[in-house]
């Protein structure tokens, strides 16, 4: 089993964060996994993406030139990464700043992440109801092992903080069952 | 326990596992994260990081941390630097001068897109500078390649050992990719090493016989011998420390030869071939320089060689002094941010089957 991730966005949208805590949630369940950062100027407004390869056994590349899932935040990443993605591959999209257009070879999952994440009072959530959507679609890891990770980090120490985060996790994992 | 690092991290990590007590570097991206760590965790006894005092500089350039380690060293520190092309480029001075005075060293190349000041990607392109020596003179040095994140670790804490076993600068060499992945590696609990008792160092004189530690020899005669000596201890780390990895050697009618990053993409390319009956193998040196060179002996009648690059051809031409001309090699490497993928790898090796 291989599994391969873009996720892209615009910088400040926890782009990294979200492919951070996949690759961390992955380790814990024993299994390979590389997070591969876009290292260029990003600037805060602009798009940032990371690639995340999850496999049981050795990952050889860790860049990504055909995605089975695709996590996108905002409009021009989409431009940028939609040719990248398998057919029958999984799109995850934030409808609340980008459309998806027709797709006839692929599989889309449009939710207003940040229409959401403003609802639950904090924008900068909205990766993580990504990431509850993800997990719902494709059990890429298991939710306890998210929580774990999210009490790990440092900013989490804050008890608000990773409340809100297990907030809209859970808001994603619902979105999807719905 | 793993932990989850990028390579630049690791190799600090590794750093600082192996006792290093002297870093001086400049900063330059793809290895930014490699100074940031040294400058957050090299500091005295901190909750994070406890452990002895250590020394970092951030230089007011590259020169100047090359020079900075240089003294370091002569006074009997664990010293490294870290750069990226561009900025390795611009050490070369003081590397030769630490060649030349045998001082011990570790330094890091985590190589992006040149000639000149080039680009951020990826790239391989350095392998000449940092195989023939790079700088003036009748030197080399030892020169590491990892192709994860673990071996990135464990390879800075055997390039500390080795430098100063050999008294030797040691590099290692990774590229833009390495540096900026991260992934779950092993961090072994072990005790901070200590650097070997160095007699040689200039650590004050009182009671003893001054040392000397140089590179300029005027009197007639002592600059071919103490070349002879360097060129003996060449000799020595020949015979003792030649490091590979083979993957399927045995039966294989092609071996696909690379290095670092490039040799993990054609891993997964190997392996998707062998899933298919291809009887692909792969040889990956470890260490640079000295060159593997036995393993390409092969008597095999049906054997070719793929040589894949981020470069248009460097380590190449010691693939083939190696065959010495007993078997076709052929040449795959893109270079300048381009990064041959598993696909065009396969698709080579297809044609060539």
């Amino acid at each position: 089993m291989i599994q391969r991730i873009i996720i892209g966005g615009s910088g400040g949208q926890g782009v990294m964060l979200l492919g951070k805590v996949i690759a961390q949630s992955a380790m814990l369940e024993g299994k390979q996994v590389t997070w591969f950062p876009a290292y260029g100027a990003e600037v805060r407004g602009g798009t940032s993406h990371c690639m995340v390869t999850i496999a049981d056994s050795g990952i050889g590349s860790p860049y990504i030139t055909a995605a089975d899932t695709l996590i996108i935040l905002n409009q021009p990443s989409l431009g940028k990464f939609k040719k990248l993605i398998k057919a029958n591959g999984l799109l995850i999209l934030n409808s609340s700043l980008a459309e998806a257009g027709r797709q006839t070879k692929i599989k889309v999952l449009q939710f207003p992440f940040t229409g959401i994440a403003l609802k639950l009072g904090n924008l900068k959530v909205a990766n993580m109801i990504a990431l509850g959507v993800l997990v719902a679609a494709q059990k890429t890891v298991k939710v306890n092992n998210i929580l774990k990770v999210f009490k790990s980090m440092a900013g989490a120490e804050n008890p608000k903080l990773l409340e809100i985060n297990r907030r809209a996790l859970e808001e994603g994992l619902q979105l999807n069952h719905g | 326990m793993k932990i989850l690092l990028s390579g630049n991290e690791a190799i600090a990590q590794g750093a600082l596992a192996a006792g290093c007590d002297f870093y001086a570097g400049y900063p330059i991206t793809p290895q930014n994260e490699l100074i940031a760590y040294m400058a957050k965790h090299m500091g005295a006894g901190t909750k994070r990081s406890p452990g002895p005092s250590r020394i970092f500089v951030q230089a007011e350039s590259e020169l100047a941390a090359i020079s900075m380690v240089y003294g370091a060293a002569a006074a009997g520190a664990r010293a490294m630097t870290s750069s990226s092309s561009p900025g390795i480029s611009l050490m070369q001075e003081g590397i030769s001068y630490l060649a030349g005075a045998r001082l011990p060293a570790v330094i890091v190349n985590i190589m992006r897109g040149g000639p000149g000041l080039g680009n951020i990607a990826p790239s391989q392109a350095d392998y000449f500078q940092a195989t023939r020596g790079g700088g003036h003179g009748d030197y080399h040095l030892i020169v590491l390649a990892p192709a994860s994140v673990q071996e990135a670790y464990d390879l800075t804490q055997t390039a500390f050992d080795l430098a100063d076993k050999y008294r030797i600068p040691v590099m290692i060499l990774g590229d833009g990719i390495l540096g900026q992945m991260m992934e779950p590696m092993q961090l072994s609990v072990q005790k901070i090493k200590t650097a070997p008792v160095k007699k040689w160092a200039l650590t004050g004189c009182r009671g003893r016989k001054p040392n000397i530690i140089k590179s300029f020899f005027m009197r007639e005669g002592g600059l071919e011998q103490a070349n002879l000596k360097l060129q003996q201890s060449y000799e020595s780390i020949k015979q003792a420390q030649i490091r590979f990895e083979g993957l399927f050697l045995s039966d294989a009618e092609i071996v696909v030869v690379a290095y670092g990053t490039m040799a993990r993409i054609a891993k997964g390319a190997i392996n998707r071939l062998r899933g298919a009956g291809k009887k692909i193998g792969l040889l990956r040196p470890i260490g640079l320089w000295p060159f593997p060179q036995k393993p390409f002996q092969s008597k095999a009648r049906r054997l070719k060689y793929l040589v894949v690059e981020m470069s248009y051809g460097q380590m190449l031409e010691d693939v083939r002094l190696a065959v010495e001309g007993r078997h076709p090699v052929e040449f795959l490497g893109r270079s300048g941010g381009g990064v041959p993928s598993e696909e065009e790898i396969i698709g080579r090796l297809q044609r060539m089957l």
